[in-house]
């Protein structure tokens, strides 16, 4: 039996979209939409069989129960943490892929190989052994201040302030790499001809980056500064393996590793659904606002 | 003419000022890695901040691979790892191709949901799924942590590849089609090989994934025979004093092949991911 040209498509699209549709399927749509009966419910650790729906108590809970830490002290701490990991992300990495991309840098290939190695390092290694250079007595980074700079040694591990600014310091780290690649790619893309034509008219450096790098490289900029954003916003490995999961005292927490704590330590599922859900609607709106904000100001432009 | 060379002459100073700092910056957590690992085991807590240490040995590797169930996690590590990558790539490269070609019931809420699930929270799926394999009784089995990781890294993998396939000229398949050729054979012969970029920057971030990861198989897999290594890694450094050398000389294995994987592959990662996120 020979199949028509026709039929022949037809089961081309099936065998080609039924994985995807199964895939999708049992890894986005189920999960999904299980979290949401989970925030709706009161499961953990004591009602793990006999969990029942409760409404929205889980929700209220978040927004209202006295927790240690405090729910809204940890929110505006991972906005402070996303806000100054991107920054200097983006403008370490932007900055240096201007330096690298002048015509006239010998050894280009050699520096972008070192550059990129925060990237590349696995994270958990990354966390850990930055963990290991902030140790009081031993760590690289005190007996540099002790022995080159004669400064006192900081507390780096012990005290909420110190600890967030550790786990800051190592997420800029190993996140410029990321920007500066980017940012490579889009200068790479500029053709040359524009900035002749600015040289011909005798634009300086700056009116040069102004009126044709910045604007040229926005458009790729924007959404890996979204996706960094997201990614920043929702990282827990650096947070839960510098601070060894919130230490000292549980004060060294993001939202994220927030609602991990709660629902891998301590059982509470539903609370942990709930929170989950309040992060993920922080996040869509924020996305959906900054991308459409960004398309508004660039046809503005152009 | 004096001025300008002068200017020039700052400017390359300024230069290469900058690209040497931030490379000591990005390099020298690495040295201290490999610090650590070739450190005696009198000097493992030292206040020196020499580059490398006196008495540099290699007892930690020799201890890491003869003393330690070392190789057995390297095994877990690399066979996890490559049913990761594998899954990946059949999945990523054929929904990815679906999304760009084909017109279908529930294409464009598909694809969102793509984007979308780059918002979750790491519990969103973590959390669910954990409770689910916990039913299915695939707590503590390889089967349950390549769900995981395959479930976390194919949405930006398909988004990935789907993107690529949109550069991908139509005409090129209907040549195929013209000269008789079906369109599994399009799919295979043509198209497959013309997206080989995107395929590389899938595998490698699939295989990264699973080969670094921790939080998720520290929950998962219980028993010291099945570890991966990174949870083994963790278990040196939970012990920071006597066992702090074992943790430098497993960083500096489980580093290597990464690092060599990425840097080989950096000149396709510029270009896919840039390409990708244009797309986007």
């Amino acid at each position: 039996m020979t199949l028509s040209n026709k039929a022949r498509r037809r089961l081309m699209i099936f065998v080609m979209v039924a994985p995807a549709f199964v895939v999708l399927f049992g890894v986005v749509v189920y999960p999904f939409f299980y979290n949401v009966v989970l925030s709706l419910s009161n499961m953990s650790l004591l009602h793990i069989r006999d969990w029942k729906i409760i409404g929205f108590d889980q929700y209220v809970k978040v927004f209202t129960e006295p927790s240690q830490p405090d729910f809204y002290l940890v929110f505006v701490k991972t906005i402070i943490w996303t806000v100054v990991n991107v920054v200097f992300h983006v403008t370490i990495g932007v900055f240096l892929a201007l330096v690298l991309n002048q015509k006239d840098i010998r050894g280009k290939g050699l520096f972008r190989a070192i550059l990129v190695l925060p990237w590349a390092v696995p994270q958990l290694i990354v966390a850990l052994t930055w963990r290991g250079m902030f140790n009081y007595e031993y760590g690289a980074i005190n007996l540099m201040l002790t022995q080159w700079l004669g400064v006192e040694g900081v507390q780096w591990l012990r005290q909420p302030l110190e600890a967030f600014l550790a786990v800051i310091i190592t997420n800029v780290w190993l996140g410029f790499p990321f920007m500066m690649i980017i940012a490579l790619g889009a200068l790479q893309s500029i053709p040359h001809d524009l900035y002749e034509a600015a040289d011909i008219d005798g634009a300086s450096w700056f009116h040069k980056l102004r009126h044709i790098t910045v604007p040229l490289i926005r458009p790729v900029m924007i959404p890996a500064i979204t996706l960094g954003t997201i990614w920043t916003f929702n990282n827990l490995n650096i947070v839960w393996l510098v601070s060894n999961a919130g230490e000292p005292g549980d004060q060294t927490h993001l939202l994220v590793s927030f609602v991990y704590k709660a629902a891998f330590n301590f059982y509470r599922y539903g609370y942990g659904a709930a929170l989950s859900m309040i992060i993920f609607f922080i996040l869509l709106a924020f996305s959906l606002t900054f991308m459409r904000r960004s398309n508004v100001t660039q046809n503005v432009y152009s | 003419m004096m001025r300008s060379k002068s200017a020039t002459m700052v400017r390359l100073t300024a230069s290469y000022a900058v690209l040497v700092v931030f490379a000591i910056i990005a390099f020298y957590p690495i040295l201290q890695i490999i610090n650590i690992s070739l450190r005696p085991a009198d000097r493992l807590l030292s206040t020196s901040l020499e580059l490398i240490p006196e008495n540099a040995s290699l007892d930690n590797y020799q201890e890491l691979f003869t003393g330690r169930p070392f190789l057995v996690w390297l095994g877990n590590s690399t066979f996890v790892a490559f049913v990761v990558t594998l899954t990946g790539v059949a999945l990523a490269s054929t929904t990815g191709y679906a999304f760009s070609r084909f017109s279908f019931a529930g294409k464009k809420a598909g694809l969102l949901s793509l984007l979308v699930t780059q918002m979750f929270p790491a519990t969103m799926l973590l959390l669910p799924m954990y409770i689910m394999l916990v039913k299915l009784h695939l707590i503590n089995t390889y089967l349950g942590i390549v769900i995981m990781y395959s479930a976390t890294a194919l949405p930006f993998c398909i988004w990935q590849m789907k993107g690529y396939y949109d550069t991908i000229p139509v005409s090129l398949e209907e040549a195929g089609r013209i000269d008789g050729a079906s369109q599994f054979q399009i799919f295979f012969r043509i198209i497959l090989p013309l997206a080989s970029p995107a395929l590389v920057i899938t595998a490698l971030f699939s295989f990264m994934a699973a080969w670094t990861e921790y939080v998720v198989a520290a929950q998962i897999l219980q028993d010291t025979e099945l570890w991966t290594l990174p949870v083994g890694l963790k278990s040196f450094e939970s012990n920071m004093t006597s066992e702090w050398g074992l943790y430098g000389a497993a960083s500096v294995m489980v580093t290597i092949p990464v690092v060599i994987l990425f840097l080989s592959l950096s000149r396709w990662l510029v270009s896919g991911l840039t390409l990708g996120s244009v797309k986007g």
